[in-house]
C-alpha cells in the first residue's frame, strides 16, 4: 500500500522547544544575516554621515563626560579610556536588550503569518549591537593614540570578553521580551531599571568611591564584572586574575541557559499572545 | 492538463485538531493588576474554540478549498498547517516544505530598496542567499518593476507593493502552497498572471490549500472542498456538494 514517508512537519513531535529552537535557527541562518544587515542599514539610512554615527555617538558621549566629570574624580591614569571602555560595555548590553526586546515586539506581526524561529529577532538585536560595538572600538583606539597612551598586547583578547557580554546579553534580552510578551508595561519598567542599573555600575566613576561596607553587594552586578575584564585588557594592559574572569563566564553562561529555555518554553504562546 | 493525485500519499493531514483562544475577559496588561487579580482569584477568560476536532487529509498534488463564514476557523487552520499555531489538541502532519502566501509584503522594510527587500523577504520565507540569487531575475521581471528596484520601497504605489510581495512568495516552485484570499492583487492584467503562475504550480504537483469567499474561483480551483463552521467541519467533498451545504445553510 502506500509508502510512509516521515512528515517534515509534526506538530505532537516535540521533545524539547530549547533544542528545537537551536536547530531551526542553523536553518534560518541566512535570515539572520539579514536581519542584522537590515538593522544596520536602515537605522542611518537618511542621515548624510551614515554609519559614522555609530562611532561619532559614544565619542560624543565620552567627550561631554570627560568634561564633567574628569575635575570630579581625580584618576590616575586617563580618564576618556577608562570611561570609554566601561561605556562600550554597557551601551552594547543596553542596546541589545532593548532591541531584542522591541524586535519581539515588532517581529510579533510575522510570527503570526508565517513559521520563524522565535528566538531569531531576539539573536538578530544581539548581532546589531555586536556590530555596532566593535565600529565603536575604532573611536576608542583613536582616542588612546591620540593621548599617546599605550597600546597593550592584552587586546588580543578583547573578543573573549565581547563574547561573555553577548550571551549574557542574549540570556537578559530573551528573558525581558518573554515578559514583555505577557506584560508590555515592562517596556517601560526596564527603560528605568536601565538608568538604575548605569549608575549601580563603575562606569563613569572608579570603584573606589564605593564605601568598603558596600562592596559586597556592589559586586553582585553582573556588569560591574564584565567592565572590570574589560578594562583590564585595554585600560590597564593586565591579564585578568580568575578570580575575576569566573564571576562574568557564570553570570553570562547561567543567564543565557536560563533565557534560553525560559523563551523557548513559552514559544508556542507567542503567536497566540502578541 | 495531467495532474497526478496521489490517494495513498497525504501531503497533509489533520486528527482531531482543536484550537483554543484564551481571551482575558477584561484586559490586564501590568503586573500589579496582574499580581493583585491573581491574589483574588479575578482572572477570568473567555475560552474559544477557533477550531474543534477537525479532521482531514490532503493528498499529495491535490488543491483544496477552504470555505464558511468569517470567524468559521478558516484561517486558524491554515495557521495550524503553516506551523504559526500549534494545536491546542490533536496532531498536524505536514509532509513537505510549505510556502505560505502571507500578507504580501508583511515583512518589507521601507528605508530598503527593492532589491534588498527580495533578499530579506526571501530569508523571511527561508530560502537561503544561493536560492533566492537563482530565482532573483525572475522575480525582477514577474513583478514588472525593474526600472524601481533601486529605489527605497517607500516610494512605491501600494499595488508595486503587492507586486513585489506576490512575486517573492511564488518565486519557488513549493511542496505545498498556502493561500488566504490573495488573489486579487495589483490591476487585471498581473491578476491574471498570478493566477496563470497558480495554475501552473498545480500542474507541477504542487498541493494547493486555499481560502477563498469566491465560490465560484473555489468550484473552478478546487479537487475537493471542506465548509467550516463554528470551528467545526460541516462537510466535505466535492466543490460543488460543500457550495450547496454552504448556500443552504445561509438560507
Amino acid at each position: 500500500m502506500s509508502v510512509t514517508i516521515k512528515p517534515v512537519y509534526d506538530s505532537a513531535r516535540q521533545s524539547n522547544p530549547a533544542l528545537t529552537e537551536l536547530k531551526e535557527l542553523r536553518n534560518y541562518w541566512y535570515l539572520l544575516k539579514q536581519l542584522v544587515r537590515r538593522d544596520i542599514l536602515t537605522r542611518y539610512k537618511r542621515s548624510v554621515l551614515g554609519v559614522a554615527w555609530t562611532m561619532l555617538n559614544p565619542l560624543g558621549t565620552m567627550l561631554i563626560m570627560s568634561f564633567v566629570f574628569s575635575n570630579l574624580f581625580h584618576m590616575v591614569g586617563n580618564y576618556s579610556i577608562y570611561l570609554l571602555c566601561g561605556l562600550l560595555v554597557w551601551n552594547f548590553f543596553s542596546q541589545s536588550t532593548n532591541a531584542a526586546m522591541s524586535g519581539l515586539v515588532w517581529g510579533g506581526s510575522l510570527m503570526k503569518q508565517i513559521y520563524v524561529p522565535r528566538t531569531i529577532f531576539g539573536i538578530s538585536a544581539i548581532g546589531t549591537a555586536l556590530v555596532n560595538m566593535v565600529l565603536s572600538l575604532v573611536p576608542l583606539f583613536l582616542v588612546i593614540l591620540v593621548t599617546k597612551s599605550p597600546v597593550y598586547w592584552t587586546v588580543i583578547l578583547v573578543p573573549f570578553v565581547i563574547l561573555i557580554v553577548a550571551a549574557f546579553s542574549i540570556g537578559v534580552g530573551l528573558t525581558i521580551s518573554t515578559l514583555a510578551v505577557y506584560f508590555p508595561d515592562v517596556l517601560e519598567m526596564y527603560q528605568i531599571l536601565l538608568m538604575a542599573w548605569m549608575y549601580l555600575s563603575p562606569i563613569m566613576y572608579p570603584e573606589d568611591i564605593i564605601p568598603a561596607q558596600y562592596l559586597g553587594f556592589y559586586r553582585l552586578n553582573p556588569m560591574y564584572w564584565m567592565i572590570k575584564l574589560f578594562r583590564a585588557l585595554i585600560y590597564e594592559g593586565r591579564v585578568p586574575l580568575l578570580s575575576e574572569i569566573w564571576p562574568a563566564l557564570a553570570y553570562s553562561f547561567g543567564a543565557l541557559v536560563f533565557g534560553w529555555i525560559f523563551f523557548a518554553s513559552k514559544s508556542d504562546e507567542y503567536a497566540y499572545r502578541i | 492538463m495531467d495532474r497526478v493525485i496521489d490517494l495513498n500519499q497525504p501531503a497533509i493531514e489533520l486528527r482531531n485538531v482543536s484550537v483554543q483562544y484564551r481571551l482575558p475577559t477584561e484586559r490586564v496588561g501590568t503586573f500589579k493588576e496582574y499580581a493583585i487579580r491573581w491574589l483574588q482569584r479575578k482572572i477570568t477568560y473567555a475560552h474559544f474554540w477557533a477550531l474543534d476536532d477537525v479532521s482531514f487529509t490532503v493528498h499529495k498534488g491535490e488543491v483544496f478549498g477552504l470555505i464558511g463564514h468569517n470567524g468559521a476557523g478558516k484561517s486558524t487552520t491554515l495557521k495550524v498547517i503553516s506551523r504559526v499555531l500549534r494545536p491546542t489538541k490533536g496532531r498536524v502532519l505536514v509532509y513537505g516544505k510549505i510556502a505560505p502566501l502571507i500578507e504580501l509584503g508583511a515583512g518589507f522594510h521601507p528605508e530598503l530598496s527593492g532589491r534588498e527587500n527580495i533578499f530579506l523577504n526571501g530569508a523571511l520565507l527561508g530560502y537561503t542567499r544561493e536560492q533566492m540569487e537563482a530565482v532573483y531575475d525572475d522575480i525582477v521581471e514577474f513583478s514588472e518593476l525593474k526600472p524601481f528596484i533601486d529605489a527605497p520601497i517607500r516610494t512605491y504605489s501600494s499595488g508595486m507593493y503587492a507586486r513585489l510581495g506576490f512575486a517573492v512568495a511564488s518565486a519557488h516552485v513549493p511542496d505545498i502552497l498556502i493561500l488566504d484570499e490573495i488573489l486579487s492583487v495589483g490591476d487585471e492584467s498581473f491578476q491574471k498572471k498570478s493566477y496563470d503562475r497558480l495554475l501552473g504550480f498545480q500542474s507541477q504537483g504542487t498541493t494547493v490549500v486555499l481560502v477563498s469567499h469566491g465560490m465560484g474561483r473555489i468550484e473552478e480551483l478546487c479537487d475537493r472542498a471542506a465548509l467550516l463552521e463554528h470551528g467545526k467541519i460541516k462537510a466535505i467533498g466535492k466543490p460543488a456538494e460543500v457550495i450547496a451545504a454552504y448556500r443552504s445553510d445561509q438560507n
